[in-house]
């Protein structure tokens, strides 16, 4: 093992996606998308337009009340960060965190 | 949003009577009820629903505080109460410690954004260490009101 190896293994990698569920990142999605995150290594950081917060705390993720429609970037910072950022991505843009897209709502 | 704008000040709970987490869900939602934020004979099913919800996934987040929330149309617009309990109660939290700190919040369902920004200052307030602890060094509702309301002057408390 040599010193300042670490440094060439640190993968970064980003995406950015869309919130399509109706309700938007609530609490529920927001524990899924950190229960995601968690099972990874590398770093996640996940910011909208304000803030950037860590994508491993609740507390964070659910300060970020994004709702449907808003954009959000992900940054993972690790050895496997590539493959952090494709399952996250996966979950919020395909899974849609289970939830329903928006429907015509009748007024 | 501010915490003016959906919590019911008068609602507020310093000191918490119920032992366990069902108990302070009634406890809580009872308050809002008398303070005349739920619609009639809605109280007995919103108390099931935030249990409901709180059952498929606990909202102990850690750090002594939980949120528990739930959908009803009972009420007009999103409301929200906080309770304290000094002995602590087991909310099934993420890091397994007790909860002092409650926040319960009713949202109507049609306005999912509405909700969303509730949560958002709630959270904004509840991740810093400083705020979760002059919320527990409260003693009586009206500290509680005075602390809100200087959060929702001071976005960094």
């Amino acid at each position: 093992m040599q010193a300042g190896q670490d440094s060439l293994d640190k993968t970064v990698c980003e995406a950015a996606v869309e919130i399509k569920n109706e309700d938007g990142l609530h609490m529920r999605p927001a524990m899924q998308f950190v229960d995601v995150a968690s099972q990874f290594d590398c770093d996640i950081t996940v910011s909208n337009s304000e803030n950037d917060v860590d994508g491993k705390s609740i507390m964070q993720m659910s300060m970020l009340a994004a709702t449907c429609g808003t954009k959000l970037k992900i940054k993972a910072e690790g050895q496997d960060a590539e493959k952090a950022i494709n399952a996250l991505r996966e979950l919020v843009e395909e899974k849609m965190f289970d939830e329903p897209a928006p429907s015509d709502r009748k007024k | 949003m501010k915490f003016s704008n959906f919590v019911c000040f008068e609602a507020i709970i310093s000191e918490l009577q119920a032992s366990d987490r069902d108990g302070l869900i009634a406890e809580l939602v009872t308050s809002l009820d008398k303070a005349g934020k739920l619609e009639k004979g809605c109280r007995n099913e919103i108390i099931k629903v935030v249990i409901k919800r709180e059952n498929e996934a606990s909202t102990g987040i850690g750090k002594g505080v939980a949120v528990p929330h739930a959908k009803h149309p009972g009420v007009k617009d999103v409301i929200a109460v906080l309770g304290q309990s000094s002995a602590g109660i087991d909310f099934s939290s993420l890091d397994k410690q007790l909860v002092y700190s409650v926040i319960l919040l009713i949202s109507p369902g049609n306005d999912p954004d509405r909700h969303l920004q509730a949560m958002e200052s709630i959270f904004k307030h509840l991740q810093q260490e400083k705020f979760r602890r002059f919320l527990r060094q409260c003693r009586k509702p009206e500290e509680i009101e005075d602390l809100l309301r200087e959060a929702d002057e001071n976005p960094s408390l």
